[in-house]
């Protein structure tokens, strides 16, 4: 098979394993339309100050949304699949067969991808849709440029803490541990104004609040001109680098446990 | 016979700890050898080093003449791997699991022979979590020959088998003999070594400590044959034959150790018969590859 082919028949067996995990498929995918649904019927009739001025609680609650589904996608999607790959010696056995491990780690990429883009693409919709959240037009390769390097950052992400995961049992609550607060502290669920200075800082250092100010200033229908964050952008790109090199030099194939 | 493993004083330490403490092996083309020893007596520990997994501290490995440890794409594709403990895409059928394996090498084999070949053929639409713990084995093992592989490692195929998945087991890999595939097999069951390899390298504390066919093995060849017997009703005034006079009474019964066993047997049985003696359970044995693997191994059981 040549490389492409190869890359591409890996991809297809790494969506049909996606999509036939019940797990993966309710945290990835039906938890962030759950929570879509649940923080727009509770404020999205409400407005809330972004930056000097309002805007209409759904409208600030689409591109919450459409974060958490991309961190869950790659980040979290990964980092916990991988550990259990690793663990169950799944790893270990492609590293036996001539597959090159790059195109075994293309799929799976390629797959966290795949599942970001539907879902951004959903979130967007639904937004749209059922909500009257306006899709970014001027600001629309803004959002597409974000999603991109959101998506590259939040795999080497994944790939980086699935690193320092112990083992399978342990890989849902440390993935959990470090993202869940982080959410709160980013504004991803509560604005930014309502929550105290020192969690406002933490969520400063991390990259989650920085894609979410990217993704909102890409959804604020206020927003004028193309809508680049270059410096949340700049931020959440050397996450993914830093990321990056942590995982070629820590990853590892074989279990841990024995 | 060209050879397939060589392998010249391996040695691998962890720390201060000496997991393998150099040792040799042949393995030639077309041939099964078993790989013998207790637990944590470095089994593992050099097949892993032999498929490329693990480094060594010492010593010289050519693996279809090449060091594992520079493996490469092409010679990943010659071999296959079972490792020990099972390793499978529990959301995947028998037959997906098999293309998308078979996607990974140059020349693979049918997924349908292969599928016949390890005896899947009624679970073939079936995931391979919902396998019995036998049927995932041999998953297992038809991954590892999907790409045709000139050599095969077994660790330990059949650890925690029931003894009727065991036998279909070892069905299985004798069918492979039969495909000319050279296999190293690790395993610590005696009477799985005797029923399937050519030849058995007994390994303990990271060291051969005997090697050869299974009947050979620490000259059992050349071990004396035991005859135990128990005579009831022996006529007071009967004369009992020559070869009686080396029985030894070992409890209630005798023993008579013998070079000549067929010799023996006939005078014994000869004598038994005309002065009508009956010779209560009478055993004729040689010391089985179990009392040589406990001799050479000192396991203390």
């Amino acid at each position: 098979m040549s490389i492409s082919r190869l890359i591409l028949h890996q991809f297809r067996y790494d969506q049909k394993l996606f999509w036939r995990q019940p797990e993966s498929v309710f945290f990835t995918v039906a938890l962030p339309l759950i929570f879509l649904f649940l923080f727009v019927s509770i404020f999205g009739n409400g407005t809330i100050d972004v930056g000097g001025h309002s805007i209409k609680g759904s409208t600030y609650y689409v591109p919450g949304i459409v974060t958490l589904a991309m961190v869950s996608a790659t980040v979290l999607n990964l980092a916990i699949t991988l550990t259990i790959l690793r663990e169950k010696g799944l790893l270990k056995r492609v590293r036996s067969t001539p597959l090159p491990p790059w195109i075994y780690m293309a799929g799976r990429i390629g797959t966290a991808a795949g599942v970001t883009a539907l879902l951004v693409a959903v979130v967007t919709l639904l937004g749209r849709l059922v909500y009257g959240v306006s899709v970014p037009t001027t600001t629309l390769p803004a959002l597409i440029l974000t999603v991109l390097v959101g998506t590259a950052s939040g795999c080497a992400l994944g790939f980086a803490l699935a690193a320092f995961i112990p083992s399978e049992s342990a890989a849902p609550a440390v993935t959990n541990a470090v993202i869940l607060p982080l959410y709160f502290f980013s504004g991803v669920f509560i604005p930014t104004d309502d929550i105290p200075a020192a969690m406002q800082t933490i969520g400063d250092i991390f990259p989650i609040k920085h894609l979410f100010e990217a993704l909102l200033t890409a959804f604020d229908p206020l927003t004028t001109g193309a809508g680049f964050e270059w410096l949340d952008l700049s931020i959440i790109a050397a996450w993914g680098l830093a990321a990056l090199a942590v995982a070629v030099r820590k990853f590892r194939w074989t279990p841990r446990a024995g | 016979m060209t050879p397939v493993i060589t392998v010249r004083g391996l040695r691998k330490a962890y720390g201060a700890l000496e997991a393998v403490g150099g040792i040799d092996l042949d393995v030639h083309q077309g041939e099964i050898v078993a790989v013998l020893g207790p637990n944590g007596a470095g089994k593992t520990t050099t097949v892993e080093i032999l498929e490329g997994y693990r480094s060594r501290s010492a010593g010289e490995v050519l693996v279809l003449g090449v060091d594992p440890a520079q493996a490469t794409r092409g010679w990943r594709s010659r071999i296959g791997v079972v490792l020990q403990a099972c390793l499978i895409e529990p959301l995947l059928s028998v037959e997906e699991s098999l293309r998308l394996y078979s996607g990974y090498y140059p020349a693979p084999r049918s997924v349908d022979d292969t599928i016949e070949l390890v005896g899947l053929t009624e679970q073939r639409q079936q995931r391979a979590g919902k396998l019995s713990g036998g049927q995932q084995r041999r998953l297992d093992v038809a991954l590892a020959l999907i790409g045709d592989p000139e050599l095969l490692f077994l660790d330990e195929p059949t650890t925690g088998f029931d003894p009727a998945a065991r036998r279909a087991a070892w069905e299985m890999i004798d069918n492979l003999r039969r495909l000319g595939k050279t296999i190293l097999l690790t395993t610590h069951y005696m009477d799985e070594a005797q029923a399937l390899a050519d030849r058995v390298v007994i390994v303990k504390a990271g060291q051969v400590v005997a090697e050869g066919p299974p009947d050979q093995l620490g000259a059992r060849d050349q071990a004396t044959t035991r005859i135990v017997f128990e005579m009831v009703g022996v006529p007071a005034d009967q004369p009992t034959p020559a070869v009686m006079a080396r029985a030894i009474p070992v409890g209630d019964h005798l023993e008579l150790s013998t070079h000549n066993p067929v010799v023996d047997l006939a005078e014994l049985c000869g004598w038994a018969v005309a002065a009508q003696v009956e010779l209560r359970g009478l055993q004729v044995s040689r010391p089985s590859l179990e009392d040589v693997y406990l001799e050479l191994t000192g396991a203390e059981s």
